[in-house]
C-alpha cells in the first residue's frame, strides 16, 4: 500500500511508541470491570460475615476472609449495602454531603459494591469526589532520590535541594542491594540540611527495610506490597496476615507505614484470577484497612504500563487513588513511574491527582534526572521542576512544590555533602573526597560525578550494619563534627517515633516538627468557599517562577 | 542475480536484526523508527475483544524428564531457566536468542575455571525464586535465575528469596556481553572473591516500551509451569 505522509508522521509521535492491547479479560487486561467480577452481596449472621460478594464463608480465600472479618465494619454492612452504588456515587460528588458522612456510609460496603459505585464516576467526578475525600487539608509531594551510581554524596545533595523545593516525603532505594544503609543515611541527613522535618525512607526487600526503621535510619516505610488475589500472595511468600504482622512490627517502634499496590500487578504476575484491575485493587485497599496501616501508596505505580494499555487504564488509576480516600487511608497518589513517550499524555494522567489535590501527589517526583531514577524513571523529573512550578501558577494550584533560586540550591547542596562526608569519616566508612564533594553540589546527575571505589563501598557498609550503627550514632557523629543544627533535626525525627502523632492518617512535619495529619488538620472541603485555597504566602511563594520579566530593567 | 530494492531492503532488515541480537544497536534511534516496540498500526476499526481466549500456547509435556538433583562439587554454579525457555520463547524481550545467552552465561563461569551446569525450573516463575532455588542446588551455594524474556538475578542459598547478590531488572538492556559478565561475577562470588558488581544500567523509558509484552511473557512462561516436576536437568541446547 502507498503510503499517507499525514499517517507516517502520525506514526512517527512519540504516543505511538506507547504499548495499546485491547481487553482480554481472561488474563485481567481489563480495567474498570471484568465479565467475570462478582455481584456485590453481604451477609451478616451472629456478627460474623457469611457471605461477601456472591462467595459463602466456606468458599472464601484468605483475602475474602481478611476482608470480612477486618476491613468491612459489621454493624454498618447492610444498612451501607441498602443504599443504590448509584446514589452512593451521588453523594460522593455531592457538595453537600460532608467527607465523615461518605466515610461513615462507604464503611459498610464490600469491594465488588466499591466497583460499582466507581464505574458510575466519570474522570471529573472522581477528582470532585477526590477534593473531597483527601484525608490532609493541604495537598502534599514526595521525592524519589537515587542515581546510577549509588552515590551517598549525590543521595545528600538531590534530598537537601529536594527538601527545599518543598516535598515532604523522600523515598530512595539502590541500583546494588548491599548499598541500602548508605543510601538511607545519606538521605537522612541530606533532606534535613533541605528543610527540617522532611520524612525519609529507603525501599528495599522487606526484611533490610525493617531492620534500617528499626534503627532509626529510615523515618517511615512504604513498600510493604499486598496483592489482589491469593496466588500472588503466595508466590511473595506472603499473606494479608504476614503484611498486617509487618505492619505491626514498625509500627512497635513508632515508624509511619503505608502499604503500596496498583492495578496490573496480578496481570505481570500472571495470576489475575480473570478479574478488574479496579476490583482486585479495591481487594488491595481493603486488605490495607483491615491490616490497620494508615495509608497506601496506590495508582498502579510500578505496574503503570499494562494499567495504561488498556482502554480506561488512566480512568481507572484515578478511581483506585479514589477508592483509597472513600476507605479514610492516606493517598500517595503514584505518578512516580514513566509509562509514555508523550509528553502531553504523561502531563494529562497526572492533572487527574494535581488538580483536586492528593495526599502526596507523587509517590514520588524524580528529583534527579530520569536516567537517574533507580525506580526505573518517574512521570516527572528534575528537568520538568520548572514546568510544574508554571502549571501551579497558571491554575492556582499547590502541588506541594515552590520555585528556588540558584543560590539557595547550591548552598543546601553543600551543606548536605559536607555533612555527609564528615559522618562517613567520623565513622570510619569509606572516604569522600573533597573533590567529589565539589562535584556533586554543582551535579545535575551521576554522569557529572566521580566514580566510587564500588567493591569498598560495600565492604564498609556490610560492617556498618555488622556494628549496629543506629540513627543515635548519626546524630553523635553530626554533633561532634560540628553539625549540630542537623544533629538537632535528626534527633527531632527521632524523637517523633517516641510520640506517635505521626503515625496518624496522612501525617507530615513542618518545619517545626509539628504534626499535620488528617486528624489535626483534616479536609474540610464542602463546594465553594471552602476547604484549602492557594492564598497568601504560599501563593506568593508559587508566583515567583525564575524566568519573570523585570519590567524595572525593561 | 537481480539486485532490487526488495532484496537490498531484506538483506539490511536481516543485517540488522542480527545486529540488534547482538545488542549492537542498543540505541533509541532504532525504536522510534521502526515501532517494532509498540504495536504495528492497525487497519482495523474498533478494538476486539480477546473474551475467551484462556492461553498463549499449548501445554509443553516435561513426561520422563529428570529430577535435578543436589550438587556437591564446590565449583559448581547452577543456572535455573525458566519453564519456556527454549521452547515457547526462543529469544528475550528485546529479541537475544536464548541460546546464545545461555551460552554466554555458561563461558562466563567456565572462564572463570568453575563448572556449570542448567537446570529448569517449574514450579515458579519468579526470578528471585528461581535463583534462589538453583542457589540451593548449586555445590558452591551460588545460582544464577533467568526468565525467558531474560531477567535475571544472582543468588546465593542463605539470603532472604526477596534480596539478591546481582539483580538485573530491566531485560531490555542486557546484551550477551553482560550475560557473560553475569557468568563471571557469579564465578567469582562461589570462589569467594571480593567482587565488584556489573554496574546498573537504567532506561526510564523501558516501562513504556517493553512492560505489556513482558506481561505477555511472564503469562507464556507460567503457564508452562509444572509444579510436580520441580526442578529438571536442562540440557540448554534443547
Amino acid at each position: 500500500m502507498k503510503r499517507s505522509k499525514r499517517i507516517e508522521a502520525l506514526d512517527r509521535r512519540a504516543v505511538n511508541q506507547d504499548a495499546f492491547i485491547d481487553e482480554w479479560p481472561e488474563m485481567g487486561f481489563a480495567a474498570m470491570r471484568s465479565p467475570y467480577d462478582p455481584k456485590p452481596s453481604v451477609r451478616v449472621e451472629n456478627g460474623v460475615i457469611t457471605e461477601l460478594d456472591g462467595k459463602q464463608r466456606a468458599d472464601f480465600d484468605f483475602l475474602d476472609q481478611f476482608i470480612a472479618d477486618y476491613a468491612i465494619r459489621i454493624d454498618r454492612a447492610e444498612a451501607s449495602m441498602a443504599v443504590s452504588s448509584l446514589e452512593i456515587a451521588r453523594m460522593i460528588v455531592d457538595i453537600h454531603t460532608t467527607r465523615k458522612e461518605v466515610l461513615e456510609l462507604i464503611s459498610g460496603i464490600t469491594p465488588a459494591k466499591m466497583v460499582e459505585v466507581v464505574n458510575y464516576l466519570n474522570v471529573v467526578e472522581m477528582m470532585m469526589g477526590m477534593q473531597k475525600m483527601r484525608a490532609r487539608r493541604v495537598p502534599g509531594n514526595q521525592a524519589h532520590i537515587t542515581n546510577l551510581k549509588d552515590d551517598p554524596v549525590q543521595i545528600a545533595a538531590d534530598a537537601a535541594e529536594g527538601a527545599l523545593r518543598g516535598f515532604r516525603e523522600e523515598e530512595t532505594t539502590t541500583g546494588v542491594a548491599r548499598y541500602a544503609p548508605f543510601n538511607a543515611i545519606a538521605l537522612l541527613i541530606g533532606s534535613q540540611a533541605g528543610r527540617r522535618g522532611v520524612l525519609t525512607q529507603c525501599s528495599v526487600e522487606e526484611a533490610t527495610e525493617l531492620d534500617l526503621g528499626i534503627r532509626g535510619l529510615t523515618t517511615y516505610a512504604e513498600t510493604l506490597s499486598v496483592y489482589g488475589t491469593e496466588k500472588v500472595f503466595i508466590d511473595g511468600d506472603d499473606t494479608p496476615y504476614s503484611k498486617a504482622f509487618l505492619n505491626a512490627a514498625y509500627a512497635s517502634r513508632g515508624l509511619k507505614v503505608r502499604f503500596t499496590s496498583g492495578a496490573g500487578s496480578e496481570v505481570l504476575m500472571g495470576s489475575s484470577e480473570r478479574k478488574s484491575m479496579l476490583y482486585l485493587e479495591c481487594r488491595c485497599l481493603y486488605v490495607t484497612k483491615g491490616a490497620g496501616t494508615q495509608g497506601i501508596q496506590n495508582g498502579s505505580v510500578s505496574c503503570v504500563g499494562v494499567a495504561a494499555a488498556v482502554p480506561a487504564g488512566i480512568r481507572e488509576i484515578m478511581g483506585e487513588n479514589l477508592v483509597a480516600a472513600l476507605l479514610g487511608l492516606e493517598c500517595a497518589s503514584s505518578n512516580d513511574q514513566t509509562f509514555s513517550h508523550s509528553d502531553m499524555r504523561r502531563t494529562a494522567r497526572t492533572m487527574l491527582q494535581f488538580l483536586p489535590g492528593t495526599d502526596f501527589i507523587f509517590s514520588g517526583y524524580a528529583a534527579e534526572p530520569n536516567y537517574d531514577n533507580m525506580f526505573a524513571g518517574s512521570n516527572f523529573d528534575a528537568e520538568d521542576f520548572d514546568d510544574y512550578n508554571v502549571l501551579q501558577r497558571d491554575m492556582q494550584v499547590d502541588g506541594g512544590l515552590r520555585p528556588v533560586t540558584e543560590e539557595e540550591v547550591i548552598r543546601v547542596r553543600r551543606e548536605a555533602a559536607k555533612a555527609v562526608q564528615a559522618v562517613f569519616r567520623y565513622l570510619g566508612l569509606t572516604e569522600i573526597t573533597d573533590e567529589q564533594v565539589e562535584t556533586v553540589v554543582y551535579a545535575h546527575g551521576s554522569k557529572d560525578t566521580l566514580k566510587r571505589d564500588v567493591a569498598s563501598d560495600l565492604m564498609a557498609a556490610d560492617d556498618l550494619m555488622k556494628r549496629g550503627i543506629t540513627g543515635v550514632d548519626i546524630v553523635r557523629a553530626l554533633a561532634e563534627t560540628g553539625y549540630v543544627d542537623l544533629a538537632e533535626s535528626i534527633l527531632n525525627m527521632l524523637k517523633q517515633r517516641v510520640i506517635g502523632d505521626y503515625m496518624h492518617t496522612a501525617a507530615i512535619l513542618d518545619e517545626q516538627f509539628q504534626v499535620m495529619s488528617g486528624v489535626n488538620t483534616p479536609n474540610d472541603y464542602l463546594g465553594p468557599g471552602t476547604g484549602y485555597r492557594v492564598t497568601g504566602k504560599r501563593w506568593e511563594e508559587i508566583k515567583a517562577v525564575p524566568h519573570r520579566i523585570d519590567v524595572n530593567e525593561f | 542475480m537481480e539486485v532490487n530494492e526488495q532484496l537490498i531492503r531484506a538483506v539490511t532488515e536481516e543485517v540488522i536484526r542480527q545486529l540488534r541480537q547482538n545488542g549492537a544497536l542498543a540505541g533509541n534511534g532504532m525504536d522510534a523508527q521502526n515501532g517494532a516496540d509498540a504495536g504495528a498500526r492497525r487497519q482495523d476499526s474498533g478494538a476486539q475483544s480477546l473474551s475467551g481466549k484462556t492461553r498463549m500456547r499449548p501445554k509443553h509435556s516435561y513426561a520422563g524428564a529428570v529430577q535435578a538433583q543436589k550438587g556437591t562439587d564446590p565449583r559448581e554454579v547452577v543456572i535455573g531457566v525458566g519453564a519456556a525457555f527454549q521452547t515457547e520463547i526462543r529469544s528475550t524481550i528485546c529479541g537475544i536468542p536464548l541460546d546464545e545467552v545461555l551460552r554466554n552465561v555458561r563461558a562466563g563461569i567456565e572462564e572463570e575455571g568453575m563448572i556449570s551446569r542448567v537446570v529448569k525450573v517449574l514450579d515458579t516463575s519468579d526470578v528471585c525464586f528461581m535463583a534462589l532455588q538453583s542457589a540451593k542446588l548449586s555445590g558452591s551455594g551460588i545460582g544464577i535465575g533467568i526468565q525467558s524474556k531474560g531477567t535475571t538475578v544472582i543468588h546465593q542459598k542463605d539470603l532472604y528469596p526477596l534480596t539478591n547478590l546481582e539483580l538485573f531488572p530491566q531485560a531490555p538492556l542486557l546484551n550477551l556481553e553482560t550475560y557473560r559478565r553475569i557468568g563471571r561475577n557469579a564465578a567469582r562470588y562461589a570462589k569467594g572473591e571480593k567482587v565488584t558488581p556489573i554496574e546498573c544500567a537504567n532506561d526510564p523509558m523501558a516501562r513504556a516500551k517493553y512492560q505489556v509484552k513482558s506481561a505477555l511473557m511472564h503469562i507464556m512462561e507460567t503457564e508452562q509451569l509444572d509444579p510436580q516436576m520441580g526442578m529438571i536437568a536442562w540440557e540448554g541446547d534443547r
